[in-house]
This record gives structure tokens, C-alpha cells and sequence, in this order.
């Protein structure tokens, strides 16, 4: 799950983790009301949407008094962003992040990740901040330094120092560089993080060293456990059919095709849009319904395809483990009933309970197109397609 | 011969009285595995498919003399029963558990650190060797006993590979699952080492995803250790960058972990990788044929 900035920074404050004030806002009054408390010479005014590359695209701007604040406000409240992490159709802004200017003196960069090589959690820094730590990482690797961290010390205060250091902070700033390194960790693993990345991280005139962008990502799978942070979702940054998929555990992901997808298991369901793609269709979507899906989850499945006005054919492509083909069955003709299914549909089941699915489909009467293999059904839905 | 289970392979399931896990025991036992217990606190004394439960992992394996344990636990759970495995010093737990908390299970591998039990898992379909013992949830009916190795990241992908090979009568040594986590208890280069050194294993499938470069350092291995053919199969082709694809650990991040460059270092490593899923199963047969090994693989 990913949150704005500005809940970002509200997180890492909680942790001792220095960030600027400000304040959000949703509409332009609200903005200038905010510089307004914040009482700074000068604001800065940031679009808060999930994704990076704001600023090149015209997202955030600093303001030098209240008419100029109003001014962005009003010409970024509501604007598209197109950035390079949004895709072409961009993102509109619908929240403000107001916030005090400060003197930056060097911008750097820190990022806490898993390292899946060693399973651990690692703190990368980089006196490289502001541009994009992958740029960084294919231009001069040796400006990017790490700490793998034990989990059951957590990050220790010699490697806080040592990465530190290794930034080339200043000697005066290290115990405050330290400071933040460990709050930070400490809001990633208490938050069940996935991505806890400061770019950039700053220190300033006055001495400071501070967080002037956050980006949080957290694991779905620990959401159970972080409900303050799941009141931070952000129901306008996502997918409506997404959205409509997360409330059955369906994992589904929206894609440009026009072949809708059915499948149990993510590896099935990758590959299954693959295959689709090597007979020369396009997948319309990603839908793994998992494994102890019911006949109404199922149900579900199939509206949520159908939800998407791009479909022109469906195929369901299922291979029983833990999932039961007869589950699977029942649930494609319960929903083929309810939503009056016109488009073709070919199914392909095997695994668990085969014999059993396949003679709820025949004896169903629906117009159900058997498939032998996974080729075979792939092949057959594209040529539908194509022939529609 | 097989890794890691076999006909004497004695089990006990972790969460057994659950929807799942009941149906499962059920199809464990019927497949011929010997499940000899279960647990689930606070149902100790109690039985499910004939199979008596336990209040703790540690009672289970000193009345049952079980070696195994396969984990049906709900995730928050899930790492916990992890640890009470290991604790009681089992030498497998396969755990078959989604949704676990990544960080959970970094506390876990730091936990495993210098002891003797081999997790497989979480998140996986389990671990089969045909005819004899199959622990975890794949259906049984698709493998037949053989000589070809199968290691996939997959479930459902793994069953693919597997029900090619059996209807070309291609056989397996065994079938193991390590899962689609980012943190995971046995590895490709763990299974393939297995493999290697199994004398009845000929040749092995690797199936991979997107994210991570576990393929890559697998490939790596391959190329250095490996004497036996590897054929491969990466899922994920058609993914968009950024975006999770059901598995945790199935995310391109930051350009990295794609199946372009998977397939690519593979194909360096000299691993034959299958255009689509569906000919996985071919392009095995076709291998053993070039490396004159179709005849000794071929089990019916």
C-alpha cells in the first residue's frame, strides 16, 4: 500500500525523524490559510499524488508570499500530472502539501529496503540525493553505500555513524544524521514498511538535517496489524476495479488489453497473460483468485472482468491445487447467470475435482467453450477475439 | 532416491484442525504420506482423519517420532509456528501459508541461523516425490515417478510443468515448491544442489518469475556446479514494472528483476528456457533427446 508524502512525514515525525512543517490542503483557501500559520518567508507548494517525478512535471513550486501561494495552489489543485511513474493518462492532484521553505545546504539521499539476497533489511546511503537512486546506481554504483541490518539489534549506532560518514556529512551533523538513520529504521520495521526512501534528504543553514520528500510503502500482507496506517489509503490514487478486487482478497491488477483474465495462482495467472500475448492477443488484466476461493468470490472474479468496458472475450484458466475445479465451476455459472454473460468465454480446468467441474460447466447449458490445454485455450480466445 | 522426502518421511501438520489443512490431511493420507500427527493448540487429545492432535509441535515429534511438519496456519500465526518447528528440531517444515508479513519472516530466517531444519516455503504449493510421500497441497494424480527434478517459485505453474511431463511420460524425482515470497527458506541454488547430487535425478525444470535475481545467481550456479541438464521457464513477460503480480516477491522494481533479464543470463548459463508455459514439457524432451538422456528418462 502507498500513502502521500504529507502522511509520510506525519509517520516520521512520530518517530523523531526532523521533517519541515506544513500542512495539507484540499482546496486553495485551505492552502494559503496554511501558509498563513506557517509564517515562513517563503512556501513551497507540492502535489500530493502516488507517484514520483512531481517536480519536473510542474508539481511542486515555491512561493515567496501568500498571492504567489494562491496562485500555484490554484494552478496544481486539480491539474494532471504526468510524470514518468504515473503512465500517460497522469494522475490529478486533489491534495496540497504546504510547506515551510528551508535553506538547503547539500541534498542527500536514504532509502531502508529487504535485501533479498540476505533476507535482511538494509539502509542505503548516498551523498547523491535528488536524482534517482537507480540513476545513481548505474552511473557511479560507488557513491551508494549499505548497511545490512540485524534484526534483532537493529540498526546499531556504529553503522548509522559509518553511513554517515561514508555520505560525507559533515563532522556536525553526524549525531543528528544518526539520529534520524535510527528513527527511520524504527518507523520501517514498526510499520511493517516496504520502502522507506528520504530523496531527498537535507541538511540546511541553520544546521539541520531534515526530510523534504518521504516516501512510505507498506506491506499488504501486515496491513491486519497497522491500522492507523490503512486509514491513510487513499481511495482516489487506485483502481476502481482494484479497489472492487481488494475487498474479496483477489489480487487483480488492470492492464490495456482486451482479454479478460481468470487464474488461480500468480505464477498461472503471469503466465497466462504471457501465453495470451504470444498467440498475438493483449490481457486486459492480472487476476489471481487464490487459493481458497469460494463460488462466490469467484462470482465476484467475473464481475469485476466484466466491470472493465475494453473486454471482448474471457478466458479462465485454472489449475486446481489447493483451488477445486467443481469451486471454480460453480462460481463461473452462478456469475455467467447473474451478469448474463455475452462475450465468449473459454475455460480451460485441471487439477483437483476436474471430472466434477467439467460436468457442472457441460450440464450448465451455458455456452461455454472447453479447452484442452493452456496453448488450446489461449489460441482459442484470441482468435475469438480477433474474429468479434 | 529423491530430496528432501520419501516413503518413510513421518509428518505432522501444523494447524490441522482448519478448513484447509483437513482437507489436505485427507488427501496426504489417501496419496499414501504417513501423517501421523497433528497440532493446534488447545485441541490436543482430539482427532482429525484418524491422526491424533497435539497442543505443541514438541509433543507431536516425541510421540510421533516425526521428522516433518507441513504449516496450514493463518498467516499472522504463521512465523510462530515456524519457530515452534524449528525449536523442536524437525528436520523439514514445509510451510504452505500466504500473506505472511515480510518482516516476520526476516526475524524468522535470522532465528534459523545455525540450525539444523530446512524450511521450504512459505507461500508454496509444498513438496512431492511421486508414489511415495507428498506433503502440501498440489493434487497428487498429475506426478508419476521418474527421473526429472522439479523447482519452481509457482504452484500452480509447478503443476503445469508436472502434468506435461507425466502425459509425455516423463517422471519426476521429486517436485519442490520453494514459493513466491521475497524471504524463503530454501532456495533454487539449495534445490538444484539437491538435484545434483541425487543419483536418480537426470535432469531438473527450474521455473521462475519475475523479481528478485534469484534466477540469475541460480543460472550462476548452474553454469559453475551443475552436471546435469537444466531447462527453465520465467513467468511474468508481460508484467508492467512497479506493480505486484499476486506473489509478494513478484514486483519489477527500479528495472530490476525482469523476465527479459532472467531469461537472458539463463540462456548465458546455458539453461534452455520455454517460450511459453505450455511447451515446458517439450522443451525438456527435446533437451534429454540432444543430450541422449530421453531414453533412461522415459518412465512409461
Amino acid at each position: 500500500m502507498n500513502i502521500h508524502e504529507y502522511q509520510g512525514k506525519e509517520i516520521l515525525r512520530k518517530y523523531g525523524v526532523k521533517v519541515p512543517n506544513g500542512y495539507v490542503a484540499y482546496t486553495v483557501d485551505e492552502a494559503v490559510e496554511a501558509a498563513e500559520k506557517l509564517g515562513t518567508s517563503v512556501t513551497v507548494v507540492k502535489a500530493q499524488i502516488h507517484a514520483g517525478g512531481r517536480g519536473k512535471a510542474g508539481g511542486v513550486k515555491v512561493a515567496k508570499n501568500l498571492d504567489e501561494v494562491r496562485t500555484y495552489a490554484n494552478e496544481i489543485l486539480g491539474k494532471t500530472l504526468v510524470t514518468h511513474q504515473t503512465g500517460p493518462e497522469g494522475k490529478e492532484v486533489k491534495r496540497l502539501l504546504i510547506e515551510e521553505g528551508c535553506d538547503i545546504k547539500k541534498e542527500y539521499y536514504i532509502g531502508v529496503v529487504l535485501d533479498r539476497a540476505t533476507s535482511r533489511v538494509v539502509m542505503m546511503g548516498s551523498e547523491e540525493g535528488g536524482t534517482e537512486i537507480e540513476e545513481v546506481a548505474a552511473k557511479t554504483p560507488e557513491k551508494i553505500f549499505k548497511e545490512i541490518i540485524d534484526p534483532v539489534v537493529g540498526l546499531s549506532g556504529y553503522q548509522a555513524r559509518r553511513l554517515a560518514f561514508n555520505m560525507n556529512i559533515p563532522d556536525e551533523l553526524i549525531n543528528k544524521a544518526v539520529k534520524f538513520m535510527s528513527g527511520l529504521y524504527q518507523a520501517f520495521v514498526e510499520k511493517d514498511c516496504s520502502i522507506a526512501e528520504i530523496n531527498p534528504l537535507v541538511t540546511t543553514g541553520d544546521g539541520e538535517v531534515l526530510a523534504l520528500d518521504a516516501k512510505l510503502n507498506f506491506d499488504d500482507n501486515a496491513l491486519y496489524r497497522q491500522n492507523d496506517v490503512v486509514e491513510y489509503r487513499d481511495y482516489d490514487e487506485e483502481d476502481e476495479k482494484e479497489i472492487e478486487a481488494s475487498k474479496y482478497d483477489l489480487s487483480y491488477v488492470a492492464l490495456d488489453g482486451n482479454i479478460g483474465c481468470m487464474v488461480n495462482g500468480a505464477g498461472l495467472a503471469m503466465s497466462t497473460m504471457d501465453i495470451i500475448k504470444f498467440y498475438g492477443g493483449e490481457p486486459a488484466n492480472f487476476l489471481d483468485v487464490g487459493g481458497g476461493a469460494t463460488a462466490e468470490k469467484v462470482t465476484e472474479a467475473f464481475k469485476i472482468i466484466l466491470s472493465d468496458k475494453n473486454v471482448k472475450g474471457i478466458f479462465v484458466n485454472i489449475f486446481g491445487g489447493i483451488m477445486k475445479c467443481d469451486v471454480i465451476a460453480e462460481g463461473v455459472v452462478e456469475a455467467t447467470k447473474q451478469v448474463g454473460l455475452n462475450l465468449p468465454l473459454v475455460v480451460r480446468l485441471e487439477g483437483t475435482n476436474v471430472d466434477l467441474g467439467k460436468k457442472i460447466l457441460n450440464e450448465s447449458g451455458l455456452n461455454i467453450i472447453p479447452a484442452d490445454s493452456m496453448a488450446d485455450g489461449a489460441e482459442k480466445i484470441v482468435s475469438l477475439v480477433k474474429g468479434a | 532416491m529423491s530430496v528432501y522426502v520419501n516413503k518413510d518421511t513421518k509428518v505432522i501438520v501444523q494447524g490441522i484442525t482448519g478448513g484447509t489443512a483437513r482437507f489436505h490431511t485427507k488427501q496426504m493420507l489417501e496419496y499414501g504420506t504417513k501423517i501421523v500427527g497433528g497440532v493446534t493448540p488447545k485441541k490436543g487429545g482430539t482427532e482429525v482423519e484418524g491422526v491424533p492432535v497435539f497442543n505443541t509441535v514438541k509433543e507431536a515429534v516425541d510421540a510421533t517420532g516425526a521428522t516433518a511438519s507441513v504449516i496450514y496456519v493463518p498467516a499472522p500465526f504463521a512465523a510462530d509456528a515456524i519457530l515452534e518447528a524449528v525449536d523442536a528440531e524437525l528436520d523439514l517444515v514445509i510451510c504452505i501459508t500466504e500473506h505472511i508479513p515480510v518482516l516476520d519472516m526476516v526475524k524468522v530466517k535470522r532465528y534459523m541461523e545455525g540450525k539444523k531444519t530446512r524450511l521450504v516455503g512459505p507461500n508454496c504449493p509444498g513438496v512431492i516425490t511421486p508414489g511415495e510421500c507428498k506433503i502440501g497441497i498440489m493434487p497428487g494424480y498429475i506426478h508419476t515417478k521418474g527421473h526429472i527434478g522439479v523447482v519452481s517459485r509457482s504452484g500452480t505453474l509447478t503443476y503445469e510443468a508436472v502434468h506435461q511431463l507425466s502425459q509425455a511420460g516423463y517422471g519426476q524425482t521429486t517436485a519442490v515448491g520453494i514459493g513466491g515470497d521475497p524471504v524463503n527458506g530454501t532456495n533454487f541454488i539449495d534445490v538444484l544442489k539437491a538435484f545434483n547430487e541425487d543419483p536418480e535425478t537426470y535432469a531438473v525444470v527450474m521455473i521462475g518469475e519475475i523479481g528478485g535475481t534469484a534466477e540469475e545467481e541460480a543460472a550462476e550456479w548452474v553454469k559453475a556446479n551443475m552436471t546435469k541438464p537444466v531447462v527453465g521457464f520465467i513467468g511474468g513477460a508481460t508484467a508492467p514494472p512497479g506493480k505486484r503480480m499476486g506473489h509478494a516477491g513478484a514486483i519489477i522494481s527500479g528495472g530490476k528483476g525482469t523476465a527479459e533479464e532472467k531469461i537472458r543470463v539463463m540462456n548465458e548459463c546455458g539453461i534452455e528456457v520455454a517460450e511459453t508455459p505450455a511447451v515446458i514439457g517439450e522443451t525438456m524432451i527435446r533437451v534429454l533427446k540432444e543430450k541422449g538422456l530421453a531414453e533412461k528418462c522415459k518412465t512409461h
